[in-house]
């Protein structure tokens, strides 16, 4: 009952929306159930970390810790995006872009994104699992289109018809893995199920296993974004309203990578971990490669953040590829500081771009003298995402670094680095062109209202205080880790 | 008829239709051929179903029938009639060399998967290449047609060739996700025809590859 309740949190959020558009506080019914479901998710985790997973909903929902950390992300993310979009709204209301009925159509669907998401994370089933995550491509493709220019209309075409053939390439991976399951002796109801599939991981088929792998990282590869599979996220990312960038990019990624995560840990069993490691090392350098590439002389400062996106998920596939304990937590610590801190910088981008009605670096100078409010959240923000401590992505970095060194991945780490300082540099150079110098306008611009900024400012203090106390984390993580690493 | 000549003849049906689909330019015959395409999958569903006396795949068979051979193409046709261009008048691999091309692809799915039939072990299993050919040629189509609706068609021929590969090497998915996963396919379809139609009023009768806003 409790996973059902908080599978369909955000949802009664979305019907709500749909019911009263026009009520004084419509824009609240959606922070107000996503921040639910952060709630029970926190609450959630203390209780499988402190007991067993959770099963729901006849067998079909299940909650390990591994699920439930990413309850808690999703929450998180989904808290702050719908928060600030109350805001990217009433600026859009103000510019005359949309009519009320599209406004309400925004919140019905950003609810529904967020649904679909949590059913990723918590469904039983690797089957569900795909179904969901097929969900979330249908539901934001209007969400990434909903500006309606050419560029958005595109941006979503590219989007629906690239991560639908990438899916659709993972649930040929399914099947192989059904397949292998039944001819493993599993009952065809359940076969797909992660606790049947792990505890019957040793006498599947190898060969079979293999090309559903390789099929499954590609396919959910695409929607994670890396590359050579990415070419769908800079558009998408860059079109959509602020609020929903900071959704795909902080955590649909994961959530797709999530799904690379259980089902590699199956294949460790069967395969041994030599197999599965190689894979990702390719697909993690290689997009590190080409966000470094297209970093460089980067124009626009949403698609900067983009990259950088691709860059994290490459990290996180590196980190991945060692796989020990030790580098799986240092992943899911990734993933929690890398959504927070993406979303904090896309959701200011997006105040900026309201501000100053453009999107390329170039046009964006002396923020810092001109809007210190907004100016100093991107720098601080950039300089979370950049790795530098106190903040989390800093440890989580350093940690997944020496995971690699102690499992034999020294060479990669040492690229990896290489390729990380040249994507510092990129990134600096661009922000001291958009934060620095003096104003040449005289008075400043009035901030924005503190209800906008609080969400920022409080979504970087928690990048900043996990990053320097690990403690209300490390049992979680652990737990979380030991799930795919038995 | 044997159950395996039918089967075998069900599934042929199946590639048959996505060759066909490289050979036409005319959308409405292409939403025809998907119709029959979608048909003859959901006689492969059936034919499995009754063969194994499998309640859940006859349903499946069922949902396939109503929805790949009857509910998407009438969808398609509502959108693709509606257009005043219903030709691929240009597409980037002309049609010769478009059924050069299937003739390699299936040649090269039946020295791929060739392996995951001979795993399977039965006389349906051994099919399994027809499905993957009918995959990649839904590929094919996709990269070079450059009509909306020709790549939805596309997409549609790759996910049917997935289909196919599902139920003759596992008998398909259980019927809960079958249905998950149906529900998944028709709304993707609905969402692309809507888009389909806003890039007709944005860009007024467009072809994909003039789609060239965003870039680095």
């Amino acid at each position: 009952m409790f996973l059902l309740f908080l599978l369909l949190l955000p949802l009664l959020g979305g019907a709500a929306i749909a019911a009263a558009p026009k009520h004084p506080l419509v824009g609240w019914f959606g922070v107000v159930t996503n921040g639910g479901a952060l709630i029970l998710g926190i609450i959630l985790a203390v209780r499988v970390v402190r007991t067993a997973p959770l099963t729901g909903a006849w067998g079909i929902l299940r909650a390990d810790a591994l699920s439930a950390f990413m309850v808690v992300v999703i929450g998180a993310v989904a808290f702050l995006a719908s928060w600030l979009g109350i805001h990217t709204m009433a600026l859009d209301r103000h510019d005359g872009h949309f009519t009320p009925g599209r406004a309400t159509g925004y919140g019905v669907l950003v609810q529904a994104f967020v649904g679909t998401m949590l059913l990723a994370v918590l469904a039983a089933n690797l089957g569900v699992l795909w179904v969901a995550v097929e969900a979330t491509t249908i539901v934001t493709t209007f969400l990434v289109g909903y500006r309606r220019t050419k560029g958005s209309l595109e941006a979503s075409w590219k989007y629906l018809v690239i991560c639908s053939v990438g899916i659709a390439l993972a649930f040929l991976g399914t099947v192989l893995v059904y397949l292998a399951a039944l001819h493993a002796g599993g009952h065809s109801a359940h076969a797909l199920d992660w606790t049947s599939l792990m505890a019957n991981a040793r006498h599947l088929d190898p060969s079979v296993m293999r090309l559903a792998f390789a099929l499954l990282v590609l396919g959910y590869g695409t929607k994670v974004g890396l590359a050579p599979m990415h070419s769908w996220l800079p558009d998408a990312h860059s079109q959509a309203p602020a609020p929903v960038s900071a959704l795909m990019s902080g955590v649909l990624l994961t959530v797709a990578f999530y799904a690379i995560l259980r089902f590699k840990a199956v294949v460790d069993l069967t395969l041994g971990p030599a197999y599965p490691r190689t894979l990702l090392v390719i697909v993690g350098l290689l997009s590190l490669a080409v966000a470094a590439s297209l970093l460089i002389a980067q124009r626009d400062y949403k698609r900067m953040l983009a990259y950088s996106s691709i860059e994290h998920m490459g990290l996180i596939a590196l980190g991945a590829a060692a796989g020990i304990r030790l580098a799986i937590a240092a992943v899911l610590l990734q993933i929690l500081g890398h959504g927070l801190t993406k979303t904090v910088l896309f959701l200011t981008s997006g105040e900026i771009m309201a501000e100053e009605g453009t999107s390329q670096i170039d046009d964006v100078r002396t923020l810092l003298a001109r809007r210190p409010v907004l100016g100093g959240l991107f720098g601080v923000g950039l300089v979370a995402l950049l790795g530098l401590p106190p903040f989390s992505l800093f440890s989580s970095e350093l940690l997944m670094t020496r995971a690699e060194f102690q499992v034999g991945l020294g060479w990669v780490a040492v690229v990896a680095v290489g390729l990380m300082v040249v994507i510092f540099v990129a990134v600096v150079g661009h922000a001291r062109h958009m934060l620095m110098g003096p104003s040449d306008v005289s008075g400043t611009t009035p901030p924005p209202p503190r209800w906008v900024a609080a969400p920022l400012v409080g979504g970087l203090a928690i990048c900043g205080f996990i990053g320097v106390f690990a403690w209300p984390l490390s049992g979680l993580l652990q737990a979380a880790a030991r799930v795919v690493t038995p | 008829m044997t159950f395996s000549s039918a089967l075998t003849l069900a599934a042929g049906a199946v590639l048959v239709c996505a060759v066909i689909v490289l050979w036409l330019t005319s959308v409405h015959a292409v939403i025809r051929v998907v119709a029959v395409q979608g048909m003859a999958l959901g006689t492969v569903a059936m034919l499995l179903g009754v063969y194994q006396h499998d309640i859940g795949l006859m349903a499946t068979a069922a949902v396939v029938l109503l929805l790949k051979g009857v509910a998407i193409p009438f969808l398609l046709g509502r959108a693709g009639g509606k257009s005043p261009a219903t030709r691929e008048t240009r597409p980037l691999v002309n049609v010769p060399a478009s059924l050069v091309t299937s003739a390699i692809l299936i040649v090269v799915a039946f020295l791929t998967a060739r392996g995951i039939g001979r795993f399977v072990g039965t006389s349906a299993g051994a099919l399994v290449p027809v499905g993957v050919a009918t995959l990649l040629i839904g590929f094919f189509v996709l990269v070079t047609r450059r009509r909306p609706v020709f790549q939805i068609v596309g997409l549609l021929m790759v996910d049917n060739g997935i289909a196919l590969v599902a139920f003759l090497s596992t008998a398909g998915v259980p019927f809960l996700i079958e249905l998950g996963v149906s529900l998944d396919i028709l709304l993707g379809v609905v969402v692309l025809m809507v888009l389909t139609r806003r890039l007709r009023t944005e860009f007024d009768d467009v072809d994909l590859d003039e789609l060239q806003e965003l870039h680095d």
